[in-house]
Order: C-alpha cells, then structure tokens, then sequence
C-alpha cells in the first residue's frame, strides 16, 4: 500500500498539476478541486483510482481526487449489491470517515477558539 | 521606440514586461514538496495504525484520514495552517487537509454570526461545492455501473 518515496512523488506530482492550473488558466482554486473530484469520481468509476492507491498510499488517499474515488466506488458496490437504490444509500459509505471529521472537529474547534488576525 | 501611449498594442506589452514574472517554477516545486510531504506523514500516520493498532491496510485509510482533519483542524483553528497555505499553494489545497482547513476556518469565521446561523449553515460555504460536485459524479457513475 505505498511507500514513503512513492507516497512523496505521486502525492507531491497531483499538487504539482492543480499548480499548473491555478497558475497557468484562469480557473479559481474552488473551479481546480472540482474538477480533481470529478476526475477522482471518474478515474474510480473505471477502476483505474484503486492501482494507484495500491502504488502510492497515502500518496493517492489523501489529494481530493480520492474523495471522488471514493464517491463513486461506494455508490458502484452498493449498487452491486442492492440495485439503483444503492446509489443513494452507498455514495457516503466509504466518505463518512472524513465528512463527520470534518464537522465534528470543525464544531469543536468553532467551539473553543476564535478566528485569527 | 513606439509612443507607447498611442499604441494600446505596445502599452499592453510594456506593462507585461514590468510587472513582476509570476513565480511559477518557485510556485511549482513549494506545491510539490509541501503536497508530497504532507502525503509522506499521510503515509506514515497510516503506518502507524497498521503496524501498532492493527488495522487491516484496506481499512487503515480512515483513522488516517481523521487524524489528519484532526491536525490541520487544529493548526487552522491556531492559525498556523495559513502561514502553510501561504508557500505551500496546491500542495496545502488539494490533500485533505486543504478540506478540512476550508470547513474549519469557515466555522471560526462564521462563529461570530452564532452557532447556528454561522458555524452550522457555513461551515461548508467554501467545502461544498467539493462535496456536491463529487456527489454528482458518483450519481452519474454509479447510474452508468447499476445500468451496464
């Protein structure tokens, strides 16, 4: 599942991309993590997120790209399994670790400190 | 030379080649170490669960993804993840951290219009449009997977 050097690289190329773009086209950063999601969601769809997952680790779990893999690969099995419904009971199943992190300590830290500067 | 005034054409091109040259090269390698590194300690942290709290390697990708919303959460909320953000371009965006930096930083910012009206309703403003447009993509995706 990756190593540290491989994890560094293919990490460090797909922020090396989405610098490109906010540099070189008019796209606003917002615009550029859209299409990463949508181009995770796509690239998962045709299984071809998983083996870079498998070669980079971290490395491919952790850029945004990951969360459209993992949209679209929860909504695929549960699908699967459980027919079209499963589009809409799958889609947050692999996803849920890092939206209720987020809000969970987003709520918490609103809780206990304030804005800075 | 040109009167410059005169010729819209020759301005253009003079104050092109006045301003300062956007740093792209410099732009370039701070994103590819800062996201390559954060994906490094991504990867260690991920380790770390495998090998000391037994998590099985295709499961280990959760625990690691909370424990790193739960630190750029907390470097956000002391306002370090900024300074960060500062050099660091794409490579602070793009990895989750950049997620859970945008949802924190809007919770702090909103907090002073109440918790409700502030910190529930726009805490996503600048993180959802990452969530709907993923949301979409995965409709569409798994549509075209349950029909074929």
């Amino acid at each position: 599942m990756g190593t540290y050097l491989t994890a560094f690289l293919v990490g460090g190329t797909i922020c090396l991309i989405a610098q490109l773009l906010f540099d070189l086209t008019p796209l606003t950063p917002a615009h550029v993590l859209v299409i990463f999601v949508v181009a995770g969601g796509i690239l998962g769809g045709l299984g071809l997120y998983d083996p870079l997952i498998k070669f980079a680790g971290a490395g491919a779990t952790l850029p945004i790209s990951s969360f459209g893999n993992a949209l679209a690969k929860g909504a695929m099995a549960e699908a699967a399994r459980s027919g079209v419904i499963g589009i809409l009971t799958g889609t947050f199943e692999l996803t849920s670790a890092g939206i209720t992190a987020s809000i969970i300590f987003g709520f918490f830290f609103a809780l206990f400190f304030n804005p800075k500067g | 030379m040109k009167d410059v005034l005169k010729d819209p054409k020759a301005y253009k091109e003079l104050v092109k080649d006045k301003n300062p040259k956007p740093k792209l090269a410099k732009n370039l390698i701070m994103a590819f170490v800062v996201g390559g590194g954060i994906c490094t300690l991504g990867q260690l942290i991920q380790n770390i669960y495998i090998k000391y709290f037994h998590f099985p390697p295709d499961r280990a990708g959760d625990p690691t993804t909370a424990t790193v919303i739960f630190i750029s959460g907390l470097l956000t909320a002391l306002g370090v993840y900024d300074k960060i953000a500062r050099h660091g371009g794409a490579g602070t965006a793009v990895p989750v951290t950049g997620f859970a930096n945008s949802v924190v930083s809007a919770a702090l910012e909103f907090k002073r219009e109440g918790f409700v009206l502030g910190v529930g309703s726009k805490m996503f403003i600048l993180a959802g449009s990452v969530i709907v447009f993923g949301v979409v993509t995965a409709f569409v995706v798994g549509l075209i997977s349950a029909l074929f």
